[in-house]
């Protein structure tokens, strides 16, 4: 496989949310506001980069018995990065991820791609992969994110952190309460995984012809 | 005593980790097939979870006594993938009846995030030692409500005939959706007034 295939490979075939079903905590609770999905998408992308290239070239190093628990040290520290520089920057955002920003530890895509692929690759190969993934993962929340955040509030894009208001497309009275309340999580991301399957499986069925 | 009541209360119907904090979502989709397991699963949770309360709080003290504070997500989830490997040997040796029942559970609960979940949040609501411990038991009894009536339901959504984009994870986050919708009938609730009648 080229880098760009796998690259490819973390946004599309095998995207972390719609493919793999991993990660579904973090996808759930954040995506309530598109700069909420986008910062908690970066966040990942930024600890699964990072501890993918650390484990890929400490791959011949770590015993094989104690490989999860080394990994996990790693995980953890790119963690408490983002956690505290997140904290520092940006903290309207901070505030309102919470305590999803330390749970990216325990995000499975993370220990996923790192006993997956990043320990048996190549440091670059491994960034490739961190870097697809992460965008695919970014990519998902900020589909569902568009969906919750413009049909619950006629608001799109509202980002205090950065003194936006966002676009107001209708008054929020209009809007569906039930979409950023937990049930619009479930619901919003059920229908969306149902519409790429039918389209994937549509687009699978036209190639057999 | 009332305290304790509340605390459990509200963490199975008012902050369920499931339908309003979205903690432990992947085995709640992943290890809801079938009623047993769900049980298995949910038991398994419980203990790990009561535990990792109790002795996570004597982390967090030794850490903020240090002055190390910043350590909190490193050494949580090492003291839980310790512990998780810790309660699977002994349950080995002492009971096999228990380990047949949670064998298969127990290394997956290292990356429940309910589990990590529940010591932080004990933290940030500055809870004393018997609040944490009673927070990770309330907390996990609500997740095993939540996944084995969820099974209950899937076992039967197993036989109803489904449009095949529909089938699996799309149905089964469409069915969560729904018992999140009864469950925030509890939301608001107060408890606390209700408890002083």
């Amino acid at each position: 496989m080229t880098k760009w295939q796998i690259f490819k490979n973390g946004v599309f075939n095998e995207n972390p949310i719609f493919r793999l079903v991993l990660g579904m905590c973090a996808t759930l609770a954040v995506t309530t506001a598109v700069v909420n999905g986008l910062g908690m998408g970066i966040a990942t992308t930024f600890v699964l980069t990072g501890s993918n290239v650390i484990i890929a070239l400490l791959r011949n190093f770590i015993p094989q018995e104690i490989r999860i628990p080394a990994y996990i040290v790693v995980i953890a520290t790119f963690t408490t990065i983002v956690d505290k520089t997140m904290a520092a920057i940006l903290p309207d955002l901070h505030q309102v991820l919470g305590i999803f920003i330390p749970l990216i530890v325990v995000n499975c895509i993370v220990l996923a791609r790192a006993e997956a692929f990043a320990s048996k690759h190549n440091a670059l190969e491994a960034t490739m992969d961190g870097l697809g993934m992460g965008l695919g993962f970014t990519l998902a929340l900020t589909m569902v994110c568009v969906i919750r955040e413009l049909l619950g509030t006629g608001t799109l894009l509202e980002a205090r952190d950065f003194g936006f208001a966002g676009f107001h497309l209708f008054p929020e009275d209009l809007g569906a309460k039930l979409l950023i309340l937990p049930p619009g999580a479930f619901i919003t991301l059920g229908l969306l995984m149902a519409g790429i399957n039918w389209f994937v499986g549509r687009r699978g069925e036209k190639k057999d012809d | 005593m009332t305290d304790y009541v509340l605390i459990v209360l509200g963490s199975i119907f008012i902050n369920n980790f499931i339908t309003s904090r979205f903690l432990g979502i992947c085995p709640f989709l992943g290890v809801s097939k079938q009623v047993e397991t769900a049980t298995g699963m949910g038991l398994a949770v419980t203990f790990v979870m009561a535990l990792a309360s109790g002795i996570t709080y004597w982390v967090q003290k030794t850490l903020v006594k240090h002055d190390i504070a910043f350590l909190q997500t490193i050494t949580f989830i090492l003291v839980i993938a310790v512990l998780v490997q810790f309660v699977e040997m002994v349950i080995k040796k002492s009971s096999p009846v228990l380990y047949r029942a949670l064998g298969i559970y127990l290394p997956l609960i290292t990356t429940n995030c309910a589990v990590l979940g529940v010591t932080i949040i004990n933290v940030n609501e500055n809870y004393n030692f018997l609040q944490s411990v009673v927070s990770g038991i309330g907390g996990a009894l609500g997740f095993s409500l939540l996944l084995i009536l969820f099974a209950g339901i899937r076992e039967r959504l197993a036989l109803a005939p489904l449009p095949k984009a529909m089938e699996g994870f799309p149905i089964a986050l469409i069915t969560a959706g729904l018992i999140s919708i009864a469950f925030l009938g509890f939301s608001g609730f107060n408890l606390a007034a209700l408890l002083n009648l």
